[in-house]
């Protein structure tokens, strides 16, 4: 040893779009339809049937490719790119090759090294591929084309990542970023955003890149740090030894931690790309483009500013929420219905991050309405539910958005308001714990504390400690 | 008259005026088809029961005043590449040997919407891919003035069933000359629009940037009558265009006084045939007796287009056909161990000779290291090629040419030599190149009797022209006939 | 004699990337058909194409587009009702996984 190496990541991302329709037919994009529910003639590849784009489509992708500071190209076309394979019902995808519709961009991340530009080579649009499902009782496969025809855009960056850290803020900004344009919920554990990982290694200090590999199937940020870190070792391990790295594309299988090759004798790797004559070129123009510009929605770190100049909120909880553009526009909303924005900030801080975390979901999926969290607040605020009370209350809001002020009334919930009610228990109370009221009297504080406790309980927690407190005091 | 004498306009006026009903109309056709169909073999599918029930739909509409159009109650002959919901659609190929769609071709909806009797589906080369509807995997069409000689091809069953009556009016396709050079061989007309006219929307493409559906029919009025009812924008087809210009049958009359017509002179050398030159050049006198100036003028390039779209349509193909593999429909192989062998075998088996050969070269002129070399070249050269035509269109309204080099071969002699029938393509294949429209009207007979063509070609976007041009021409020559009895 | 000599390797390649067995004769035939065809498309590198824009669609329509709305309805039975291998709802083929 003593070689130091130096890793070159290059990413291709495919982000799986937001639209209802699929990308060049009819057939809806929802989740969950049973095996082919959502096919039609033309994305199962029957003879005769052609595609047409779906607008939005396009727009979604020049939005992707104007906030990541993309040229955008003005008359793009569709590629077809040719291979057999059962998910693939034209045995070719309709891609873009020779004309992607935005090229030559960057983002730019944060990392502990600093901040970095990474380069975005082109975005291209595609389709996405049915599904296959292995029936081991028949030792046959099965294929769904539910998703078959269903829009992609494919984000491809120049190789200017040197770490698992730089991969991760880069993927992380792309997910903030388009989540914000609402062009995609990019959830990598359920395939909306995929990365595939194009890695090499170089001997430190020397400028010409050594032979890459490309690394699929990672589903989750820890599978793609481990997927570099073991792919890194295997191609240092190979140079060492003198032996040369495969331009191969590999497949990584998270559960065993290692990566194997694709490759085929049936798989020549040659796609025979053409312009699809079925689909004439797009022509984007400067009035369209100057719309879609227009459209851009503020972004997180423009956000972020506003935030801490209005708000008055802390940096930490203005990161997390406008992590989120679906969390972001709730506070703003809640704190537009009248509550005050740091009490907001901690109900989306606190519960709702832990039972999104808990539930194993991410603030996309938040489903209660700002009326809610807004009514829940003033009534706290009001003094009608108590803390517990109102924890228990905002599950149910988080859960099913539920009303919060139903919920406290069929649930007992409501502090008792009856001032006469209360003084009746407290009496009670006194007449049954003379031996308390002595060490009171005597001097004990503590003593009040057993008496507020047994307040509560007959109150059967309908009562506010504070209030209980209080009048117990001017009682003795 | 008898029905079968009628052409399809007239039938449908006589349909109309109570003269005939549909399903007697029909009962004509079937009569026609009963005396010459096992010698010509011009269907692959005829659905005789399913026709009866639509001319007896058809006719109640017509009784109740739903149905008024030119065509409501004429039987219909389709191009087995379109698709027809619920009746088989086999590309005259054994790998779509059991497909049944669940989906209509847009062209032969909208003639359906007007009332036309869809009765089958007629033989072709597989896939389109040919010039003599041979390589039909259901076996050779006759050519009706010569059983003995093939109908031309691909849209052969469509020309065959047109000229011998076994219907009045058919649809075929035109990749590179399928319904002008049928036409011709049969003797009626056949006409393809300028590419984007007719939606693709339901024809099995072979080399979809090329492709466009066309009429076959007994005359001119016919083919303006029926174009005008399936020109027309689908929002299927992205390659479709808007037009407003489809009043094809109001142009008819409008005369040819000072069109302009060019003779290329590059089309009329040695490779012609004598008797369709003779018969080609008198066409043209008979137009500039109608007030047509026509001179001869070098178009150029002409040598060039047969290769060029042979490259280009084997590319398209290659891709355009890889959907035929054993998995969502039509033919799989038995017995195979694994996934790619299903597909090898499945191909092998289901392709005839001469698609293999088009898949096999399209596939290695698009792969890595041939692509720019081969199919960019083509795709340069297509553009000189249409620069050429618009060099010729600012001089010339339209260019009159054969539509083939010889009258219709024998049965049998084509096959063996690909280059040469290939080159039989020379005077049609530049209009798809280049996205034109054509025409092709009988003009004569050779001494077998076999008809010879003439064809017509314009502008993009100037059917009418070429329509007017046509109907000039057929007013002065007089009646062609169908074909009475197959010799 | 063609120029342009088909190998052995390179039937043998097109074969896999257009799917097709051929037998040891239609192998000879193919490479003999394909030679020629292509001494014949080499025709084309007569011509000078200078800087002409390869021609890939004829017509060209203002922008086509299909606006983003669902349209279409569960299909599913019509369109396995062609399918050679069906089993749950799904299209069977050879298995795909090692």
């Amino acid at each position: 040893m003593g070689k130091e190496y130096e890793t070159v990541i290059g990413l291709e991302v495919h982000v799986e779009l937001a639209t209802k329709t699929k990308i060049f037919c009819g057939c809806s994009t929802a989740f969950g339809g049973a095996p082919n529910t959502h096919t039609c003639p033309v994305c199962t590849g029957m003879p005769g049937t052609l595609p047409v784009l779906n607008r939005r489509v396009l727009e979604y992708a020049v939005s992707v490719g104007l906030a990541v500071n993309c040229e955008i190209t003005r008359v793009c076309q569709f590629d077809r790119k040719n291979y057999f394979y059962p998910d693939n019902p034209q045995n070719y995808q309709i891609s873009q090759l020779y004309l992607p519709v935005c090229r030559n961009g960057f983002v730019e991340i944060e990392t502990d090294g600093g901040g970095k530009k990474i380069g975005i080579h082109e975005i291209h649009m595609e389709e996405d591929a049915g599904k296959l499902l292995h029936d081991e009782w028949e030792d046959c496969t099965l294929v769904d084309y539910n998703r078959s025809g269903v829009p992609l855009i494919e984000i491809v960056s120049e190789p200017d990542m040197r770490n698992a850290q730089e991969v991760i803020a880069y993927l992380e900004k792309l997910r903030v970023m388009i989540q914000y344009l609402g062009a995609s919920d990019c959830k990598l554990q359920e395939g909306s955003m995929r990365a595939d990982v194009n890695l090499s290694v170089r001997e430190a200090g020397t400028d010409t890149f050594g032979t890459r590999t490309e690394m699929k199937n990672l589903n989750s940020f820890k599978a793609i740090t481990r997927a570099i870190a073991a792919e890194r070792e295997r191609q240092i391990d190979l140079l060492e030894s003198g032996a040369e790295v495969m331009q191969e594309t590999r497949r990584w299988d998270d559960a065993k931690g290692c990566s194997y090759a694709m490759r085929s004798k049936e798989d020549a790797q040659d796609y025979r790309y053409f312009p699809d004559p079925d689909l004439p070129p797009v022509r984007i123009d400067d009035a369209w483009l100057e719309r879609l510009r227009a459209g851009l929605p503020e972004f997180q770190a423009e956000k972020a500013a506003r935030y801490r100049a209005q708000y008055g909120i802390p940096d930490y909880d203005i990161a997390i929420i406008t992590a989120s553009r679906h969390m972001a526009d709730l506070f703003e909303e809640t704190v537009a219905l009248g509550s005050e924005a740091k009490k907001v900030s901690n109900w989306l801080m606190g519960e709702t991050m832990r039972l999104l975390k808990e539930q194993e979901k991410d603030p996309g999926d938040i489903a209660f309405s700002p009326a809610h969290l807004a009514k829940l607040i003033a009534m706290t605020d009001a003094g009608e539910i108590n803390g517990a009370a109102a924890k228990e209350t905002f599950a149910a809001v988080f859960e099913q958005d539920a009303d919060p002020a139903r919920y406290v009334e069929e649930h007992g919930l409501k502090i008792a308001g009856d001032p006469d009610a209360l003084r009746r228990v407290l009496e009670e109370v006194i007449a049954a714990n003379p031996q308390s009221v002595a060490d009171y009297r005597g001097g004990k504080e503590k003593a009040v504390g057993f008496l507020v406790g047994q307040t509560m309980k007959a109150m059967k927690g309908k009562a506010d400690p504070a209030l209980v407190n209080r009048m117990l005091k001017e009682i003795l | 008259m008898r029905p079968m004498d009628m052409t399809a306009v007239e039938l449908g006026t006589a349909i109309r005026e109570r003269e005939i009903t549909a399903p007697e109309a029909l009962q004509a056709v079937f009569a026609e088809i009963d005396r010459k169909e096992e010698r010509l073999h011009c269907y692959i599918t005829l659905d005789r029961e399913g026709a009866v029930r639509r001319a007896e739909a058809v006719q109640k509409k017509i009784d109740a005043g739903e149905l008024t159009g030119p065509l409501a109650g004429v039987p219909l002959a389709v191009k087995d590449n379109l698709c027809t919901a619920g009746m088989l659609t086999t590309c005259a190929s054994r790998i779509l040997g059991n497909f049944v769609p669940s989906y209509t071709a847009e062209a032969v909806r909208r003639l359906e919407e007007g009332g036309m009797v869809l009765i089958g589906k007629t033989n072709m080369d597989e896939f389109a891919m040919g010039s003599t509807t041979e390589t039909s995997a259901y076996g050779p069409t006759g050519n009706p003035w010569n059983a003995a000689h093939v109908p031309g091809g691909s849209s052969g069953g469509s020309a065959a069933a047109v000229a011998a009556g076994e219907c009045f009016l058919a649809l075929g396709s035109d990749t590179g000359g399928s319904v002008r050079q049928p036409a011709s061989f049969c003797g009626v007309v056949g006409m393809k629009p300028t590419y984007g006219s007719i939606s693709r929307y339901g024809l099995i493409a072979y080399g979809s940037s090329l492709d466009q559906i066309g009429p076959l029919c007994r005359d001119v009025r016919d083919c303006a009558a029926v174009l005008e009812q399936i020109v027309c924008h689908d929002t299927k087809d992205a390659t479709s265009v808007k037009r407003n210009d489809t009043d094809f049958t109001a142009a008819l009359a409008e005369g040819i006084a000072g069109m302009r017509i060019g003779i290329p002179r590059d089309y009329m050398t040695e490779g012609l045939c004598e008797e369709v030159r003779e018969p080609v050049l008198a066409a043209a006198e008979v137009l500039r007796e109608k007030g047509a100036s026509v001179e001869p003028f070098d178009l150029g390039l002409v040598e060039y287009a047969v290769p060029a779209y042979y490259t280009i349509a084997a590319a398209e193909a290659s891709s355009n056909l890889e959907r035929f593999d054993g998995v969502k429909y039509g033919y799989r192989a038995g017995d195979c161990t694994g996934l790619h062998e299903m597909y090898r075998k499945t191909r092998s088996e289901g392709f005839g000779e001469e698609v293999k050969r088009r898949i096999m070269l399209g596939s290695f002129v698009l792969s890595s290291g041939y692509y720019d070399a081969y199919y960019l070249k083509a795709l340069r050269v297509r553009t000189l090629i249409r620069e050429a035509f618009d060099e010729a269109f600012a001089s010339y309204d339209i260019i009159l040419a054969p539509a083939a080099p010889t009258t219709a071969p024998m049965r049998g002699k084509s096959l063996q030599d690909p280059i040469r029938m290939y080159l039989g393509d020379i005077y049609t294949i530049s209009a798809n190149l280049a996205g034109l429209p054509g025409i092709s009207v009988p003009c004569g007979r050779d001494g077998k009797g076999l008809p010879v063509g003439m064809q017509l070609i314009g502008d993009r976007f100037s059917e009418k022209k070429l329509l007017r041009a046509a109907y000039a021409y057929e007013s002065a020559r007089g009646a062609f006939g169908i074909c009475e009895e197959v010799r | 004699m063609s120029v342009n000599r088909i190998t052995d390797e390179t039937i043998e390649y097109i074969g896999i990337l257009a799917k097709l067995a051929l037998s040891d004769a239609q192998k000879e035939q193919a490479k003999e058909d394909m030679g020629r065809m292509l001494d014949y498309i080499d025709k084309l590198n007569e011509l000078d194409t200078g800087d002409a824009a390869p021609l890939s669609h004829v017509s060209a329509p203002e922008n086509v587009f299909r606006e983003d709305a669902v349209t279409n309805g569960d299909e599913r039975d019509a369109l396995l009702a062609n399918a050679p291998g069906e089993k749950d709802g799904m299209y069977v083929v050879p298995r795909t996984f090692a």
